[in-house]
C-alpha cells in the first residue's frame, strides 16, 4: 500500500494546531523586528558612540603664544615647552624609596611633597614648570598616580632692560602686564581639537574630523630698537646711581613716526625670576605716575603766545625784579633777569616771563591747547594703570593758578604724554599718536596744534637753551645740534611742597629735522645735584647721541660746534 | 554561464583585496604624515630655543662687556670722528 494512500491521512488534523504554529512564528518575527527597530533606531546614538569609544579618541591640539620681537626681529619674549608635574593623592601610593626619588629630581623637600600626597584633594601639582628633561627622567619611574602635563614658559631674554615694556605672562600664559596685557588677544594663541582613530598600539592611523582647528598665536613686532632700549637702560641706571636717585622714567620716541622706541624704568625687575617682587619694580613710572613736569611745559606757554600772534619772538617782556605778585601769592625766579625776549625767556627758563605770557591768554585758550596736546587724558597704549594726568577745566582756574601752570605747576602729567606733546615742536606743528608697534606706512601728517612758523621758532628758542647760556649745555652732543628743556621741579608731599626735586629734560635731535625725541624724568635725586640741567641732560646727551649712532643719522652741527661741546660750563640755573 | 561567473568573482575578489591594500596603505601614509608634523613642532620648538639661546649670547649687555673688558674697545671720542658727505665733494 502507498503511502498516500495511508488511512490515517485521510483523517483530518485539527485546524487550530496550524493557527498557533503559525502565530508562534508571527509573534517571533515580531518580536525581532521590534529589537531590531529599538537598537537600530531609538537606540542607535548610544550604541555607535558606545562604538566608537573602543577606537575613536579626541586630542587636545596645543596653540603657542606669539613671540615678541623688537623692531629689527630680535627675539624679546618666547614660549617655549615646560612640563608640570601633578599627582592624583588617591592613587599615588609611593613606595619611600620612590618618594625620596622623585623629589630629589623635582629638588623639592620629601615631607613637603609627602604632605602635599597626604592631602584629601583630587588632584596635586607636584612642581610646576620643570624642563622636559627631568619629566622625562620622572616618566621612566613608571610611579602610579604620578602625570605630568605639557605647559608653556615665557622667557625673556633681554630681562630686566625691557621688563616695563614687555611685562609678563602667568603661569596660566595670560599677559598680565606692559606689551603682554596689551597685545593679549594677538600673542594668545586657541588650542583645538581633533578626533582621530587609533590602532591597538595607540597609534593614529585616521583623522576622522576636526572639532576645533588650534589657532597660534601671532607675533608681535615692537616699534622698540633693542639697542636704543639698552643704551636708555645703562645711562639712566648710572645716572640715578650718580645721583642717589629714588626713582627714574626714559622715553624715546620717532619724532618722524611716533613710535615708541624706547621705554626704561627704574627700579626694575627680572621677569624671568619674580620672586620677592615689590609693588615700587613694578610700577610702569612713564605712564602710570604723573607728576608736575615743571619748566618743561614752558615750552607750550610760548608757542600758544607766538601762535596768537600777542608775541613774536623778539618781544621784550619786562621779568625784573625777578618776582611777580598775583593776588596774595608771588611767582619767584632764580635769577633777576631784567627784559627778556620771549627766546629768552625760554632759554633762561623765566618763570615770570612765562608767567606774563600766560596772563594774556583766557583760560579756554590754553586750556584747549592742553587738551589737545593730551594732557589730562590717558593715552590708550593698553597699558594697566595708564593715566591722564590733572588738567581741571577752565572754568575753576584763578589766575594764580593761570600763572604757575604756565611753568608746569598746578598740572600733572605722565613723562610719556610729555614726550608725545614734544612731538608737536619735533615735527612741524602736528600731533600723531604713538604706536608700540612698528608701523610699515607711517602716517605723514597728524593732528595740527601749532602752526609749522610757532613749531620752527619754538624749536630755535629750544636750541638756544642747550646752548652756552642757556639751562642745559650739558645736554650738548658733539656733531650735531639738539635742542631741549630742562625740568626742575619741587615734589609735593601731602599737599605742600617739600625740599624734595624732580629733575627733567625733554629735548630732540637733530635740530635741523629732528629724527628723535627723548624724555627723563629722575625723581628725587640726592646727591647734591637736583637741576635739570645737572641731572637729567648729561643723560639726555648720552642717549640722544648714542641713539643718533645707531640710527646713522648723519651730523648736522658745524666743527666749531664740536670744540665747543667739549667745554665744560656752568648751565644757568633755571627758576622752580 | 560559468565562464562568466567565474570573471565576475575574480572581479569581486580582485577589488576586495585591492580595497584592503589601498586601505592599508593609507593608514601608513597617515601614520608617516603624523610622525613628520610631530617633527615639525618639536623642530619649531627646539627653533625656539635656539632663539632664546641667540638673544641671550648676543645680548647688549653681553656684547658691550666683551667689547670692554676683553677686547679693550672704546667709543671714539669727539675729535675722532670724521663724517664724511655722500654726493658732496
Amino acid at each position: 500500500m502507498k503511502f498516500s494512500h495511508s488511512p490515517l491521512l485521510s483523517q483530518a488534523l485539527p485546524a487550530w494546531r496550524a493557527r498557533l504554529m503559525l502565530l508562534g512564528l508571527l509573534t517571533s518575527f515580531l518580536t525581532l523586528i521590534g529589537w531590531s527597530l529599538y537598537l537600530q533606531v531609538f537606540n542607535r546614538t548610544f550604541l555607535q558612540e558606545k562604538g566608537a569609544s573602543r577606537y575613536s579618541r579626541v586630542i587636545e591640539l596645543s596653540a603657542t603664544r606669539g613671540r615678541i620681537m623688537d623692531r629689527h626681529g630680535d627675539v624679546l619674549a618666547v614660549s617655549t615647552p615646560v612640563k608640570s608635574i601633578w599627582a592624583i593623592p588617591e592613587d599615588a601610593k609611593l613606595q619611600p624609596a620612590q618618594a625620596r626619588a622623585l623629589a630629589a629630581l623635582l629638588e623639592i623637600d620629601v615631607r613637603e611633597m609627602n604632605r602635599k600626597l597626604a592631602s584629601d584633594r583630587e588632584f596635586v601639582y607636584l612642581k610646576r614648570q620643570i624642563s622636559p628633561e627631568v619629566a622625562d627622567k620622572i616618566a621612566l619611574l613608571n610611579l602610579p598616580g604620578i602625570h605630568d602635563q605639557r605647559e608653556y614658559r615665557r622667557y625673556y631674554p633681554t630681562a630686566e632692560v625691557t621688563a616695563h615694556m614687555l611685562g609678563f605672562t602667568g603661569t596660566e600664559d595670560i599677559g598680565q602686564e606692559g606689551v603682554e596685557l596689551a597685545f593679549q588677544a594677538t600673542l594668545a594663541g586657541k588650542p583645538g581639537s581633533r578626533r582621530v582613530i587609533k590602532d591597538r598600539r595607540g597609534q593614529i592611523v585616521e583623522d576622522v574630523e576636526s572639532i576645533k582647528v588650534p589657532l597660534e598665536g601671532k607675533d608681535v613686532i615692537l616699534a622698540l630698537d633693542a639697542k636704543i632700549q639698552y643704551l636708555a637702560y645703562t645711562n639712566l641706571r648710572q645716572a640715578l646711581a650718580e645721583n642717589r636717585a629714588k626713582a627714574g622714567g626714559i622715553v624715546v620716541l620717532d619724532a618722524k613716526t611716533g613710535e615708541v622706541l624706547a621705554l626704561v624704568n627704574l627700579p626694575t625687575y627680572n621677569p624671568n625670576n619674580r620672586i620677592r617682587l615689590a609693588g615700587a619694580q613694578l610700577r610702569n613710572r612713564a605712564l602710570t605716575d604723573t607728576y608736575e613736569p615743571g619748566s618743561t611745559m614752558k615750552p607750550f606757554t610760548a608757542a600758544l603766545a607766538l601762535e596768537k600772534g600777542r608775541f613774536r619772538y623778539d618781544t621784550l617782556i619786562q621779568t625784573a625784579p625777578g618776582t611777580l605778585t598775583i593776588g596774595s601769592a608771588t611767582i619767584h625766579d632764580a635769577h633777576m633777569h631784567g627784559m627778556l625776549t620771549v627766546s629768552q625767556v625760554i632759554q633762561k627758563s623765566s618763570n615770570v616771563g612765562a608767567a606774563k605770557m600766560a596772563l594774556s591768554f583766557r583760560p579756554e585758550e590754553m586750556w584747549s591747547m592742553f587738551d589737545s596736546l593730551g594732557f589730562g587724558t590717558p593715552l590708550k597704549l593698553g597699558f594697566p594703570g595708564e593715566v591722564g594726568g590733572r588738567l581741571r577745566p577752565a572754568k575753576s582756574w584763578r589766575p594764580i593758578e593761570q600763572a604757575t601752570m604756565a611753568y608746569g605747576h598746578g598740572i600733572s602729567v605722565t613723562l610719556m604724554q610729555l614726550a608725545h606733546a614734544y612731538l608737536a615742536f619735533a615735527r612741524d606743528g602736528d600731533l600723531v599718536p604713538l604706536s608700540l608697534t612698528r608701523m610699515d606706512t607711517p602716517p605723514l601728517t597728524g593732528k595740527p596744534v601749532f602752526s609749522a612758523q610757532t613749531a620752527r621758532e619754538v624749536r630755535a628758542m629750544l636750541e638756544l637753551a642747550v646752548l652756552p647760556g642757556g639751562t642745559a649745555p650739558k645736554a650738548r652732543v658733539a656733531g650735531y645740534r639738539v635742542a631741549g628743556k630742562t625740568g626742575t621741579a619741587h615734589k609735593l608731599d601731602g599737599g605742600a611742597y617739600a625740599n624734595k626735586y624732580v629733575s627733567s629734560f625733554v629735548g630732540f635731535a637733530p635740530a635741523s629735522d629732528p629724527r628723535l625725541v627723548v624724555a627723563i624724568m629722575i625723581d628725587e635725586p640726592s646727591g647734591g645735584a637736583y637741576y635739570g640741567g645737572d641731572v637729567a641732560a648729561p643723560v639726555f646727551s648720552r642717549v640722544i647721541a648714542g641713539s643718533l649712532r645707531v640710527l646713522g643719522v648723519a651730523p648736522d652741527a658745524a666743527t666749531s660746534t664740536l670744540q665747543a661741546a667739549r667745554e665744560d660750563e656752568e648751565p644757568v640755573r633755571e627758576s622752580m | 554561464m560559468l565562464r562568466l561567473n567565474l570573471i565576475l568573482m575574480i572581479l569581486a575578489l580582485t577589488s576586495a583585496i585591492g580595497t584592503v591594500a589601498s586601505n592599508h596603505r593609507a593608514r601608513k601614509m597617515y601614520a608617516e604624515i603624523e610622525h613628520e608634523q610631530a617633527r615639525m613642532r618639536d623642530l619649531e620648538v627646539e627653533w625656539g630655543q635656539l632663539q632664546l639661546e641667540q638673544s641671550t649670547w648676543a645680548g647688549n649687555a653681553r656684547v658691550e662687556q666683551i667689547a670692554r673688558n676683553k677686547l679693550h674697545m672704546k667709543s671714539p671720542g669727539a675729535g675722532q670722528v670724521l663724517s664724511i658727505d655722500a654726493g658732496k665733494p
